[in-house]
């Protein structure tokens, strides 16, 4: 398991970057339990 | 037949003032943290309008200045002096905040904008100057209250400030005693994008030549929402805009998609125009006074002035084919459906590769993409990167992918296809339209064949929906068959030209 296996996690995906969706996908599949996921926009 | 881009404007107003006032990076380091060392140094950040002027992307925006120039000048700008700073260009101007707090006061029909009448007197003759204000616009311009009153709005009536040089000159009051949807900041948000909207149609029907009668519809595809508690957002910011514009022939609406929209809004005008429903569609923006200062923060901690100071705008005529000017190609649309997912490479796969396979055409065959086309000098000490690269890496990777360009030619497609960043980041504003001025000059000039126009929209934003949006079109040379019958202003003047040295020819022949 990796390093967020039992970990919670809060996650902002930018816009023009990681989608906090892709993000998440990543991190659920790393054991992680997702309390947050937004994307957001910096321009 | 296939509606042609009569021409563009493009404008920006210096507006040092409100981002110290009304941007939202501001505005909330003052709620959470209003002792912040930030609030303190911004205000030696600020760039004079001298230097705006003189800034590179400034004056490519206004089209003094190509894409191409900007690229040969060497990262970051803020720090170098473009060797022009003229206040106006071949795509329209960079206005003062001075000229612009005046303008607002002229689109506003409800007397909610109160200037203060000394600042009237001494700005007012500068804007009579201005070449696409004419009489019905200044005459709008009241002679302004005392500044005691102002002050006293400000304090005791939630009236917004409105300032310049530090000085309180006037305010924007609320419309409304309980609504928030016309509370004094929504309306003075909503002036300022209405201002910034009729400049840039003043400054299209300046360019273009075109007459104001000839308008017969607007399309508005900024991001801002006017309406009261009953209908928030149910507009019309195009029909208001084009009110003060003069366009007394046109109706509108507004087109809605975050930064998308502009290429929303220009596939639809292109529709209505192909369609025979209109003969002449404007698509406008104004700017957004939310998002000025947005990545201040990082700006003062790197020691950079604050670079997100002015409010853009935007005009684009749209017009029934005349056998000259570019045509929209609307058989070759990219869109982002409902079940293409958020992956970059999906974005851009439905975007770009998937209409091109569908029109039968390689990637090369686009001579120059337009994705967002923000300006990197903002976003790349914000830790934002570059935005127009990383789209143009993602569309290079897909030609490999698709072996429209070998591996080795990468480098290759990623300086010939390719633009470099000019615009401000106010969201719509630099999303895929910045280039169709320069883009129907290349294709007027034979410089270029086509060009794809690309708009990328965050609708994540509104917390309706997780779904991303874009979509792209392509502008391309006219293909001359599709020119009226008869013959072109052009070919008229070449005829008499013709038949002028035939008779010269003639007269010589008999005196010899």
């Amino acid at each position: 398991m990796g390093i967020l296996a039992g970990k919670k996690v809060v996650i902002i995906g930018d816009r023009d970057g990681i989608p906090g969706q892709a993000i998440a996908a990543c991190a659920t599949s790393a054991g992680a339990e997702v309390v947050f996921s937004s994307t957001e926009c910096f321009v | 037949m296939k509606s042609v881009i009569k021409g563009a404007s493009y404008i920006l107003a210096h507006t040092p003032d409100m981002v110290l006032h009304n941007g939202t990076t501001q505005t909330t380091e003052r709620i959470v943290n209003p002792d912040s060392e930030y609030l303190k140094e911004l205000p030696g950040h600020i760039r004079s309008y001298e230097q705006v002027l003189s800034y590179w992307p400034n004056q490519v925006y206004i089209g003094n200045k190509t894409p191409d120039e900007l690229a040969a000048v060497e990262q970051p700008w803020y720090d170098k002096t473009c060797d022009v700073s003229d206040r106006y260009g071949k795509f329209g101007q960079i206005m003062p905040q001075e000229e612009f707090l005046l303008l607002m006061q002229a689109c506003d029909v409800f007397d909610l904008v109160k200037l203060d009448s000394a600042f009237v007197a001494a700005h007012k003759p500068a804007l009579a100057q201005n070449p696409v204000m004419d009489e019905s616009i200044l005459a709008r311009i009241g002679d302004g209250i005392d500044g005691a009153e102002i002050a006293r709005l400000v304090s005791e009536e939630h009236s917004e400030g409105l300032y310049h040089n530090g000085a309180l000159v006037g305010c924007v009051n609320r419309a409304h005693d309980i609504d928030v949807n016309l509370s004094a900041h929504v309306m003075h948000e909503n002036i300022v994008s209405k201002a910034s909207s009729v400049l840039a149609l003043l400054s299209a029907v300046h360019t273009t030549g075109i007459s104001k009668d000839e308008v017969e519809y607007v399309i508005d595809c900024c991001e801002e929402a006017c309406g009261d508690m009953n209908q928030r957002g149910g507009g019309n910011f195009a029909k208001a805009a084009a009110e003060i514009a003069g366009l007394s022939n046109a109706t509108g609406s507004d087109a809605r998609g975050f930064c998308a929209g502009p290429s929303h809004a220009m596939i639809e005008a292109a529709a209505l125009v192909e369609s025979g429903a209109y003969k002449t569609v404007v698509v406008t923006a104004g700017g957004c006074t939310a998002k000025l200062g947005m990545n201040g923060k990082d700006h003062v901690k790197k020691g950079l002035p604050i670079l997100e100071d002015m409010i853009g705008g935007f005009a684009v005529v749209v017009t029934q084919n005349d056998g000259v000017n570019p045509e929209i190609n609307l058989e070759i649309l990219g869109r982002h459906t409902v079940g293409t997912g958020s992956a970059p490479q999906a974005v851009i796969s439905s975007l770009v590769t998937d209409p091109l396979e569908r029109a039968g055409l390689k990637v090369t065959d686009i001579d120059k993409f337009s994705p967002e086309m923000q300006n990197p000098d903002i976003t790349k000490p914000a830790g934002a990167g570059d935005v127009p690269l990383a789209n143009y890496k993602m569309i290079a990777a897909l030609a490999v992918k698709r072996g429209d360009i070998a591996k080795a030619d990468l480098a290759k497609f990623t300086t010939e296809h390719v633009l470099t960043g000019w615009a401000p980041t106010q969201g719509h504003i630099p999303s895929g339209v910045p280039y169709i001025g320069f883009a129907r000059e290349d294709l007027l000039a034979g410089k270029i064949t086509r060009a794809m126009i690309i708009g990328k929209g965050s609708l994540f934003l509104g917390r309706m929906t997780n779904l991303f949006d874009g979509v792209s079109f392509v502008i391309q040379k006219n293909a001359g068959s599709n020119a009226p019958a008869g013959v072109s202003e052009e070919e008229v003047k070449g005829l008499i030209a013709k038949a002028m040295k035939e008779f010269a020819a003639t007269l010589l022949a008999q005196a010899d």
